[in-house]
């Protein structure tokens, strides 16, 4: 068994409304940044995966993305792999 | 394989297209089409339910503004009047139960401001699957945190509301949510009371418009798109309250100046139905720059601007002398604006996008001349099931009484209504936990009774006593707080009314609601119909939620459900019957749901209601408590629980023990009363026609139905309030 | 007699109880003084509330953007001068975002919003809210937020702890510090903070909220009268 080490990112599907981002783009300009547009937030998870194969530990992380980490119907995950450790 | 015709793909009937044809005079373009889609659908127009909902009684003497607005309004006296409606998001929140039911709050909420109204408080009956089932759990938590999590977010305190659960409820979640408002006699923005005409101003402020809640009409854009572009419009809605307290504080900021001529919240079918609706009100049309609407994303087309749901959005009606000052109060509260449109004489709606015409139809074609259909009811075949009633039951007394109080139909809400606010706007004289919640009416005595009340199971019996019970508990529950019910909003949660069985619960619930508001004097305000709660064979029960509104002159005068103290005299009020059809022990204790619902006497029921307000009003009750599910002994239990002073009483009934104990005949409280205070009581039982039988007292730590139950309240309490925590696994 | 002191009351955009705060401080005999967040502006005000609420959605984190808005600088001028400053619920994670006060306000330990009646236990005296209480008081006061325990780098509780800086813990109506009265889970059961002069006060449960006894408990009433006593005396306690 190795563990490996994975970052998944989930953020709203383009298009959805995102009132966090929106709040966020709207601030700046008050502290002085004014070039700044396109904010969107998202949720940034980080976990440890004991598994024989790195394809293995893969493929069980994609699936818990899809199935918990995030839900489909409003948000795109993507599963960035660290390394093992 | 060819494809049906692009009208019944956006859910259009053959004869549906004939008449926009007919009104055209022509074949109307896709983007007419997607309008009328939208506008004539059964969500906006009410096309299968409107022929039952026109025999509802809608007027009364406290009634200023009856159904067909965006909410009701009573008139409270003192130049204050109460606005408030109910309405389900129950289909957006089986998809993603946290932003579908948040959107619902932030929709009713915009509803009521669009009266020219401050919302004050939420309530909201909801319903699900059993919690034994992981997804029901996940449904239960979303909804539960997403009404939170908006109404929390917007400073609308949550008050009350309720909490069922059933098989039915599985695949279809039921979630309504009522919200009230207080406003100025003499402010309200209502159809007749701004004088918009041709030169006036239709300014659209609030959120920027993006693709949400397009849906089913999205295959318009894959029709016109290339085949085979994995084009996923997303139909969810993202709630941001945010945005919605913004454009609460502005838009009352409006009214209070006096600046608008009308004012329309964004809902259903989007900017379609806020233009065509304003127009059609001031019998004038419309010019529409559909370039003008900010939008949230590239390369909308016309269709979709037209009918986009994107949350958080009015549209004013303004004299151009005040457009400067409104769009001062919209910078004011960080929101944008833009003026989409003017009204003009003639009633035609007609819309410019990109320098041509997209559309022109007439406006009223659109708001009021939708379909209607009188579609076949037929009664389902009855069952011949035994009715629980007169079944033999030999189980242990104490253990049946404690599986009917750890029920999630009757157990301790507190795992839900601890995650609203309650407090905030300081108003707030009874909250969650009690029969009815009240709010005060700033600045007076006055306090104003709410209650929300759905009876499903009852409904799946018998779809007309369902109704009926449903008004009768909710006026009840009004009732024992010593409020005087004034009047309803409802929300009628049914499967397919193309069904004949749905068509006749439908028919059966409006005949119930009918004969009973009739009999209580509360007039129908307005309120939703929400259809198409199934998926395949199975479908909810018929259950109309009833929101019943009442008045307290003084909220000082308001009368507690719990024994306030011990030493005091308890009686039951209201004859018991052997009723346990369709009772929450023959469902939890028996496994059975049938036989009929208990019977309503609405004269007891009035009798009752005149009782409880006139006790209240001689300050005699220490306190009073609606016999509803699980029946006088949850009632009982429910007393003590709720401030630790027990009761020893007696049965004095000819019914067997279970069966007095659960039955769940309507008509019936309990109250305590102080022993200096119990002649009265009798005398004015006496004058209003209401059977009295003394119980017992309350007192000691002990809850003691003489001979047959002996328990702690602690050992209650602790099985009431755990009930939801064990359930979700929170607790052993 | 003298003149009723003038207490300031912030509304920042989504500011949810501050006609609340407004109305507690009129009750209380104070002169409310409503002060807009994009205006510097403190209008003379003797003493400044910022009220709970969910300011700009709270959608970065709570208070992190009204932490900055340009009233802010004004009042912090103001609490640097000595002049009483109390932040409620949302106020309090305003104060922790600009720095006056130590630690910060993470999600509750339960991941749920938390509504209820809580009991606080007075743990000093030398503060604006705290004048004329005794350590120990219990004072019941509604507690309802989603972010509300209170967190601190090991260094600054030591700090935090040595100096006396905790204003207020959860506790039983008996002053006993247990989990099961502690709704969101705080470090230590920290309630309430106050800066080293006393005159920076931040906590969770709203007192504003807990001064009318027809719609919730009373135990906010000493809390406003010491505010109210502390502005009027025009410097800390």
């Amino acid at each position: 068994m190795t563990t490996f080490s994975f970052e998944v990112l989930v953020s709203l599907k383009p298009g959805l409304a995102d009132p966090q981002g929106k709040a966020v783009e709207a601030s700046l300009p008050t502290l002085g940044w004014t070039n700044v547009s396109q904010v969107r937030v998202g949720k940034h998870v980080t976990l440890d995966v004991d598994a024989s194969s790195e394809a293995e530990a893969l493929a069980q992380v994609q699936a818990m993305a899809t199935r918990l980490l995030s839900n489909p119907v409003i948000e795109d995950v993507r599963v960035l792999q660290g390394s093992a450790g | 394989m060819s494809d049906p015709p692009l009208h019944r793909r956006l859910g259009l009937q053959d004869d549906e297209y004939e008449r926009i044809v007919a009104t055209l005079g022509r074949t109307p373009n896709h983007t007419e089409l997607a309008m009328y889609s939208v506008m004539w659908s059964e969500h906006c127009s009410y096309k299968s339910s409107k022929v039952h909902l026109r025999t509802l009684p809608t007027e009364g003497p406290a009634v200023l503004v009856g159904p067909g607005q965006d909410a009701g309004v009573v008139d409270l006296g003192d130049g204050v009047a109460a606005v408030f409606k109910m309405e389900s998001h129950s289909h957006p929140s089986a998809i993603e139960p946290y932003q579908g039911a948040a959107t619902g709050v932030g929709g009713i909420v915009r509803d009521i401001v669009s009266m020219g109204a401050r919302p004050v408080a939420l309530m909201d009956p909801l319903m699900f699957g059993p919690l034994d089932e992981e997804r029901n759990r996940w449904l239960f938590g979303g909804v539960v945190a997403g009404i939170g999590g908006y109404g929390n977010c917007i400073g609308v305190p949550t008050v009350g509301g309720e909490l069922r659960f059933a098989d039915a409820h599985t695949a279809n979640p039921t979630v309504n949510v009522l919200c009230l408002g207080f406003a100025d006699v003499d402010r309200l923005v209502t159809a007749g009371s701004g004088s918009p005409g041709p030169g006036s101003l239709m300014l659209l402020y609030g959120a920027s418009t993006g693709r949400d809640g397009i849906g089913g009409v999205s295959v318009l854009a894959s029709a016109t798109l290339e085949e085979g572009s994995d084009d996923s419009r997303p139909s969810v809605q993202i709630g941001d309250p945010f945005a919605e307290k913004l454009l609460i504080e502005a838009s009352l900021a409006m009214v209070e100046a006096g600046l608008l001529e009308g004012l329309q919240d964004l809902g259903g079918a989007g900017l379609t139905c806020a233009l065509s609706e304003s127009a059609a009100r001031a019998g004038l049309g419309a010019q529409v720059d559909l370039d003008a609407v900010p939008r949230r994303e590239d390369g909308m087309e016309p269709f979709e601007v037209l009918i986009s749901e994107s949350q958080e959005r009015m549209l004013a009606i303004v004299d151009p002398a005040h457009l400067d000052e409104v769009r001062a109060v919209c910078d004011r509260w960080g929101l944008p604006s833009a003026v989409v449109a003017e009204l003009v004489e003639g009633g035609g709606l007609m819309v410019r996008a990109g320098g041509s015409i997209v559309a022109e139809v007439p406006a009223r074609s659109l708001a009021d001349d939708g379909p209607e259909y009188e579609r076949p009811a037929e009664a389902p075949p009855g069952d011949d099931v035994e009715d629980p009633t007169f079944l033999p039951f030999e189980k242990d007394l104490a253990d049946a009484f404690v599986t009917v109080l750890t029920s999630p139909n009757v157990a301790s809400n507190r795992w839900a209504f601890e995650q609203y606010d309650r407090f905030v706007q300081g108003n707030t004289v009874a909250g969650p936990g009690q029969d009815a919640a009240v709010v005060r009416v700033p600045g007076s005595l006055k306090g104003v009774a709410l209650s929300t009340d759905g009876k499903g199971r009852y409904g799946r019996l018998d779809p007309y006593l369902g109704a009926v019970h449903a008004v009768a508990e909710a006026a009840r529950n009004v009732s024992v707080s010593g409020a005087r019910p004034l009047a309803i909003t409802n929300c009628l949660n049914f499967g397919n009314p193309e069904r004949p069985v749905v068509m006749w619960q439908f028919a059966e619930t409006i005949r119930g609601m009918r004969d009973a508001c009739l009999a209580f004097g509360t007039p129908v305000t307005g309120g939703n119909v929400s259809f198409y709660n199934e998926s395949g064979d199975s479908a909810i029960d018929p259950t109309p939620v009833i929101g019943m509104l009442g008045l307290l002159e003084d909220h000082r005068l308001r009368v507690p459900s719990a024994f306030p103290a011990g030493g005091l005299s308890v009686y039951l009020v209201g004859d018991t019957f052997p009723e346990l059809g369709g009772s929450e022990f023959a469902e939890v204790v028996l496994g059975i749901v049938a036989g009929a619902p208990p019977a309503v006497e609405l004269t007891a029921e009035v009798a009752l209601q005149g009782f409880l307000v006139a006790a209240a009003g001689e300050t005699l009750l220490s306190s009073a408590h609606d016999c509803g599910d699980g029946g006088l002994a949850v009632t009982l239990a429910e007393c003590a629980i709720g401030s630790g002073h027990g009761f020893a009483v007696t049965l004095a009934s000819d019914l067997p023990t279970h069966v007095a104990l659960f039955s769940e005949s309507a008509a019936r409280a309990v109250v305590s009363v102080d022993p200096t205070g119990e002649d009265r009581l009798v005398q004015l039982a006496g004058d209003h026609g209401v059977p009295l039988l003394r119980l017992g007292e309350t007192g000691g730590p002990r809850a003691v139905v003489d001979g047959h139950l002996d328990l702690t309240v602690a050992e209650l309490t602790d099985a009431w309030e755990g009930a939801f925590p064990r359930l979700l696994g929170e607790r052993a | 007699m003298p003149d009723a002191p003038r207490v300031g009351v912030v509304t920042f955009p989504g500011s949810l109880d501050d006609r609340d705060a407004m109305r507690a401080v009129a009750t209380m005999g104070g002169e409310a003084v409503s002060l807009w967040h994009a205006e510097p502006d403190l209008r003379d005000v003797d003493a400044v509330v910022l009220p709970g609420g969910f300011s700009y959605g709270d959608y970065l984190r709570c208070g992190a953007i009204a932490a900055r808005a340009p009233i802010m600088g004004s009042v912090i001028a103001f609490a640097g001068r000595g002049g009483p400053v109390l932040g409620i619920c949302n106020g309090f994670q305003i104060l922790c975002e600009a720095g006056l006060l130590p630690g910060a306000l993470i999600r509750n330990r339960s991941l749920r919003f938390v509504c209820r009646e809580v009991w606080l236990r007075v743990e000093s005296s030398g503060t604006v809210v705290t004048r004329g209480l005794v350590p120990g008081e219990v004072l019941q006061v509604p507690v309802k937020h989603g972010e509300g325990q209170w967190v601190a780098t090991d260094e600054q509780l030591a700090r935090v702890e040595d100096d006396g800086l905790v204003a207020f813990r959860y506790s039983s109506s008996d002053g006993i510090l247990d989990d099961e009265h502690n709704p969101n889970g705080a470090t230590n059961h920290v309630a309430g903070i106050r800066n080293p002069a006393g005159n920076v006060v931040g906590l969770m449960p709203h007192p504003e909220h807990a001064v009318d006894p027809d719609v919730g408990p009373t135990g906010g009433q000493p809390l406003l009268a010491s505010l109210l006593e502390a502005a009027l005396a025009g410097a800390p306690a």
